[in-house]
């Protein structure tokens, strides 16, 4: 005997002690599929036979049992259930994790059951429990079809019980092997002329039988996905009904049912219905069928699951949308969600029912595919999208086409039904769709750029505080940039850093050529811009009427009132929109001068330090020179003390240089070096002479250009024009360059390094670091230069995200952990 | 850093047999954070100056540092310490000088007995308060103080003077008072130091004191500042100071703060006004948004009738000290039970804000960024839905009566709300989110400009 159970399922083994449960359960399914009450009773008293631990036993394999089901995998739960109650709380587990449950009984005759419990030494509880089990079970046996198990497997006897076999059946929703390309088309309702128009646009091959459409091939092969109410209040729903039917029955098309065809299936059956929301005419219609006709189509609608799984698990149809957690399973509210939607149980003004907005709290990775709710425009909802676009009321019927996303509509003929309310445009957009689940805890972000980083809990409760307290608007906040390594600390006299470091690490990574950037001595700035608030409401559902925001590396706009400077910046980007074929631009940047972010920094901490050394070290070395006037011998103490006071001078015009005035915006200026992103490309990843040749666009006063140079670390000779560049730029006083790989490299190879300047060190590690080279060698950088890698992928991956049009939780993601990675303490000197 | 100390008595080189330190000679002294010096620019009969030079080992200091270290600005790598006269130098003042700033001297014991004319100048001190508070701390001690504000980079003059003066002080007094006066004052001035305050540094207060500390007027200033405003020390070392001088504690106690008592019963009244307004709605369960220390929460569940209670702050710190101010680990039970503190964010939607009869923001919403506000209604009247939401927020129109009050309330407040633009927002809020509101003003209302601050009450419809 061939037992099948559903691939998703709970399987309750019934049967007495010593029926052989536990070795059935063995010979047909994985160990960790199969939970016995014996194994739970012993994991909470360490004796399988211990009855005061039924209880607690009991407790935990419900909890194993549910979240298994929560998981979607199989489960055999291996106890005596001869008995109604147990059975019950079991069915009620299935059911509330939405998965079928069937039953299998192993009914052996009493005395086999007896001999083999007496042959086990750790079964000494006689031959009467047995019995009274045994008289449960017989007691069962009769009614145990009505428990609620989908089907109920019985075994009579050793021999049977030992020659079953156990298969599977795939569930009714699971077409995964179906993998596209879909042309997805939305609600039709009867609106016959309309929709072979759309096939006809979509490239499909009617085929017509005495001028009616039968069926339909697409010469590419692709398949047709209907999301259901095919039918009532337009023209011609038996029309509809023949073509859809003809195209699943040639294998062309699929279709999900939708709750009109539910509805028409009763009424068509004879049940008595409300005749009301356009089915009067679909019954008129189908009067005028032939009989025939009308019986066929009334199978076919019957036979209409209410949803699919297609391509692997990637696509779900179901006519009002599926949440996550019901996606492949089945029970009767699976099927009413997928027919009629969540609703919150109120009704509306037109007394229409409120729909309890899932798709908003949606985060699975599979794509919803829907319909039932007309609007004027499909729109993206976190990964969901619903196609019915009210034909029947004088919209539109759209197709979506998969995998390609494009959206193709043909408008209606007429109004063929008044609605009771009017179309309603998506204008209300939702403020935020950001769940707490989406950043907190420890979390492990997978990036499509060889790394999968973990971000720590309580770096994700600290950023959580930055994030929501100072950050921009998450809408905005498409990417935070990573933290940047200094190169190997170098062993050349009198420096800490220098590039031959930088290209010998390159080097040895086979990078064939770097380029040489100026660092600004400003604030690393993010800017996203759009070219005007229509572009930003359309593309980042941002409303307030603002265009763009310019933020620091950790989130924070940087001024209260970012508008000017963000129209400023837009004008200034003008050559942009046409370069970059797109409306929207992300800039990974420095704004300067320092001072317009960081003054309170420089005042409080470096013109402090430099105005303490400079009271104080030309007092000491006055009193010293007297002192060596007396005849004292502090020579020692006097060199070292007019050593420190040039050292607090050059401290002073070090930080000195990035500080001008600014009044405003006047003297505040950007410099771009990379384009982080625009429509449809995460622009990040092309070669870095590209994003220096299409910045060399922009000719703005407010924008300045970053100096560079390309190296051929092949050449000894580019080499030393590199550090010659460098010396110059830093003997000037400049911050120094950072050195990036020219071309993005995949692997564990530094975005970038960057290597300071000798006397800009000094506001770094104190303006007498130089005497103190040996001690500040052993500096560590290991850290510094993994959280640079891992913040990169990060970075990176939120950008490839936005670049997809992942909904906002996706691109929230990994710019959360890049702030979240940045809580962790490193050597703020790095 | 540095600090001299002259006299121009006759003959002014007895200065070497007070100070213990020979005027010809340079004399090294080793310290924990660096090496201190003594030697003589000057000594002739007429005038002697005795220099003492710090300098400090930056790395030692890093590595001897704590990780509760009070002093934060060590833990920064460019820092004043090795050029401006702090705790440092008082430390090694009091080490290199302990048999003078006792008052001892065998060789002239008649000169450490009585005053002299002396000059101490300290180029860089870090002076938190300015010059003023440098003259109001020595000038009641008979010096006659001369303290020029350093500015903090000629360059930049717009930027202002730094947190340092220069300091000459002149008088005539024993040299062990001169010296105690420095060791106390100069961390006091500099209002922060470098090492750990123990139990033992009201003894060395109170020593160094001897004499001068319980008259001084600014002894209560002196006092928190020496011990790093730990209240307990202060406690004991206000009770040890009265029993040196004539006055009862309490007199030395430091008295409660003007603006104290005027912002605490604004805090009561509004935490009373949320309390009452709960208990009238017939709330069981309340769900405080933005708990902040606990405050309303403690005042929650001092009422029996409120059976949940949970706090929510996006700030972990806030959690943990509310914990703390709450006495959650010695909660009884049944108490205990009642109480759910934890981490959220209110521009994240939380199924854990959900179920509640009502929602308390309590101060709340002009912490959050006008454009994030929209988040805020989401997360609250949209998703987590209580019955009642209780929302306070300063009247800005308010804000004419705080005389010296600039700009808002406080530096995180985003924005302040006149009446008719909170009545604005409340009103789209509930019309959005299927709420009615009503509003009640919170503390002694002005005819014209209002209470200090409002509240609005939300009740779903439905």
């Amino acid at each position: 005997m061939t037992i099948r159970i559903p691939e998703l399922s709970l399987v309750v083994l019934v049967g007495v002690s010593g029926s052989g449960k536990s070795t059935f359960a063995a010979r047909h399914f994985k160990p960790t599929q199969v939970i016995s009450s014996d194994f739970c009773r012993g994991l909470v008293s360490d004796d399988e036979n211990d009855q005061s631990a039924t209880q607690a036993a009991f407790d935990l394999l419900d909890h194993i049992v549910e979240t298994r089901l929560s998981r979607g995998l199989l489960t055999v739960v291996d106890a005596t259930s001869v008995q109604f109650a147990a059975r019950q709380k079991l069915i009620a587990l299935a059911r509330k994790h939405d998965v079928l449950c069937d039953a299998i009984v192993l009914d052996v005759p009493e005395e086999v059951a007896i001999e083999r419990n007496a042959g086990r030494p750790d079964r000494d509880f006689g031959a009467g429990v047995v019995i009274r089990q045994r008289k449960d079970l017989r007691r069962s046996l009769g009614k145990i079809g009505r428990d609620g198990f989908r089907r109920v497997h019985v075994l009579r006897g050793v021999e049977e019980i030992d020659n079953a076999t156990v298969s599977y059946e795939k569930a009714w929703t699971d077409k995964k092997d179906l993998t596209g390309p879909f042309d997805l088309i939305g609600d039709i309702h009867g609106c016959r002329s309309e929709l072979e128009t759309l096939l006809t646009e979509l490239g499909w091959e009617l085929t017509r039988v005495d001028g009616r459409a039968v069926g339909a091939v697409h010469p590419e092969g692709r398949t047709a996905v209907f999301v259901g109410d095919l039918v009532d209040r337009g023209p011609d729903s038996p029309g509809v009904v023949r073509l859809v039917m003809g195209m699943v029955a040639a294998g062309t098309a699929v279709c999900v049912r939708g709750n009109h065809e539910e509805k028409l299936v009763r009424a068509l059956k004879g049940a008595k219905v409300k005749v009301a929301h356009g089915l009067e005419q679909s019954l008129e219609q189908f009067a005028a069928e032939p009989e025939e006709f009308t019986r066929e189509a009334a199978a076919f609608l019957d036979g209409l699951i209410s949803h699919y799984q297609l391509d692997e698990g990637r696509l779900v149809v179901a006519h009002a949308g599926l949440k996550e957690a019901y996606h492949g399973r089945a029970s009767g509210r699976v099927r009413a969600f997928a027919l009629y939607g969540d609703t919150t149980g109120e009704t509306d003004e037109y007394g229409l029912p409120v729909r309890y907005p899932w798709a908003q709290e949606y985060r699975g990775r599979a794509m919803v595919v829907y319909g039932h709710t007309p609007t004027t425009k499909p729109e993206w909802i976190n990964n969901t999208i619903c196609l019915d676009t009210g034909c029947v009321f004088g919209g539109s019927l759209t197709a979506l086409r998969y995998p390609s996303r494009e959206i193709v509509s043909v408008p209606a003929e007429k109004v063929w039904y008044e609605p009771v309310k009017p179309l309603s445009a998506p204008g209300y957009r939702d403020p935020v769709t950001l769940d707490i689940g989406d950043v907190s805890g420890t979390r492990h972000i997978e990036t499509r750029f060889g790394t999968r980083v973990k971000v720590m809990e309580e770096n994700a409760a600290a950023a959580l505080e930055v994030m929501s307290r100072f950050a921009v608007d998450p809408r905005w906040l498409v990417y935070l940039p990573p933290t940047m390594a200094p190169p190997e600390t170098s062993k050349l006299e009198g420096y800490l850093e220098h590039p031959h470091e930088a290209f010998e690490e390159f080097a040895a990574q086979g990078v064939a050529e770097v380029v040489c950037e100026e660092k600004h001595m400003g604030s690393r700035a993010v800017a996203v811009l759009a070219r005007t608030p229509e572009v930003a409401a359309e593309r980042f559902g941002v409303t307030d009427g603002s265009a763009g925001a310019v933020y620091t590396r950790t989130g924070r706009p940087f001024f209260d009132d970012l508008g000017p400077l963000v129209a400023r910046l837009r004008a200034a980007c003008e050559p942009l929109w046409e370069a970059l074929g797109s409306d929207w631009v992300a800039l990974d940047c420095e704004l300067l001068p320092w001072l317009a972010k960081a003054g309170e920094l420089i005042r409080v901490q470096y013109a402090a330090v430099g105005a303490a050394a400079g009271a104080a070290l030309p007092a000491a070395t006055s009193a010293l020179e007297a002192a060596a006037g007396r005849g004292l011998d502090v020579s020692e103490l006097l060199d070292r003390a007019r050593r420190r006071q040039d050292n607090a001078a050059r401290f002073r015009e070090a930080y000195a240089r990035y500080c001008w005035p600014v009044n405003g915006l006047e003297g505040v200026r950007l410099a771009p070096f990379q384009i982080l992103a625009c429509e449809g490309r995460n622009t990040a990843l092309e070669p870095h002479a590209w994003h220096l040749d299409t910045l060399s666009l922009l000719d703005d006063p407010i924008i300045t250009p970053t100096r560079h140079l390309f190296v051929d670390l092949t050449s000894a000779e580019s080499r030393e024009k590199a550090v010659a560049w460098w010396e110059e730029l830093t003997g000037q006083g400049g911050e120094g360059m950072v050195v990036k790989p020219a071309v993005h490299q995949r692997g564990r190879v530094q975005p970038g390094v960057k290597v300071r300047g000798r006397e800009y060190l000094r506001i770094i590690y104190g303006p007498d670091y130089t005497d103190s080279l040996d001690l500040l060698r052993r500096r560590f950088l290991g850290k510094k230069r993994s959280m640079a890698l891992r913040e990169h992928a990060l970075g990176l991956e939120a950008l490839a995200r936005l670049a997809d049009g992942d909904p906002l939780w996706r691109v929230h993601e990994p710019v959360f952990a890049v702030l979240a990675m940045e809580s962790e303490p490193v050597d703020p000197r790095l | 850093m540095l600090l001299t100390i002259s006299t121009t008595a006759t003959p002014a080189t007895d200065l070497g047999f007070l100070l213990h330190k020979h005027p010809d000679r340079v004399q090294e002294f080793s310290q924990s954070f660096g090496t201190a010096r003594v030697f003589y620019p000057e000594a002739d009969e007429s005038r002697c100056t005795a220099a003492l030079m710090l300098e400090v080992d930056p790395v030692a200091l890093v590595r001897s540092r704590g990780r509760n270290s009070p002093d934060f600005s060590l833990g920064q790598y460019v820092n004043d310490r090795p050029y401006a006269a702090s705790s440092l130098l008082a430390v090694a003042l009091g080490d290199v000088f302990r048999t003078a700033r006792a008052g001892r001297c065998n060789a002239r014991p008649e000169l450490a007995e009585g005053a002299l004319p002396l000059e101490i100048a300290i180029p860089a001190l870090p002076c938190r308060g300015g010059p003023d508070l440098a003259r109001r701390l020595f000038e009641p001690l008979g010096w006659e103080c001369e303290a020029l504000a350093v500015p903090l980079d000629e360059n930049f003059p717009e930027w202002g003077d730094s947190r340092y003066v220069s300091l000459r002080l002149r008088g005539s007094l024993r040299l062990a008072d001169a010296l105690n006066h420095l060791y106390v004052l100069l961390p006091v001035l500099d209002d922060g130091k470098h090492y750990w305050i123990a139990p033992d540094e009201v003894d060395k207060l109170i020593r160094a004191g001897e004499g001068w500390l319980a008259a001084h007027p600014e002894r209560t200033l002196i006092t928190r500042r020496y011990l790093g405003r730990r209240r307990a020390l202060e406690r004991t070392a206000f009770a040890r100071l009265a029993e040196v001088g004539d006055e009862t504690e309490e007199a030395l106690e430091p008295r409660i703060e003007e603006e104290k008592e005027r912002s605490v019963p604004l805090n009561t009244l509004r935490r009373e006004a949320v309390v009452r307004t709960l208990e009238e709605l017939g709330a069981a369960s309340v769900i405080d948004l933005g708990c902040g220390s606990g405050q309303l929460i403690g005042a929650l569940l001092a009422v029996p009738r409120f059976a949940r209670i949970t706090g929510v702050d996006v700030s972990t710190l806030a959690l943990t000290i509310a914990a703390r101010k709450l006495r959650l680990e010695r909660m009884p039970d049944a108490k205990r039970a009642r109480l759910t503190l934890f981490q959220g964010a209110l521009t994240y939607t939380d199924p854990r804000f959900s179920g509640y009869d009502a929602a308390v923001l309590m101060e709340v919403v002009e912490h959050v960024d006008p454009p994030r506000l929209a988040a805020l209604e989401r997360v609250v009247f949209g998703q987590a839905r209580p019955v009642h939401v209780i929302v306070t927020t300063p009247n800005a129109e308010y804000n004419v009566h705080y005389e010296f009050l600039t700009g808002m309330r406080h530096p995180d407040h985003r924005f302040e709300w006149t009446r008719e633009e909170f009545t604005a927002w409340a009103t789209a809020t509930a019309e959005l989110y299927g709420y009615r509101v009503t509003f009640t003003p919170i503390g002694e209302e002005d005819p014209e400009h209002g209470a200090p601050t409002q509240m609005g009450v939300f009740t779903r419809d439905h």
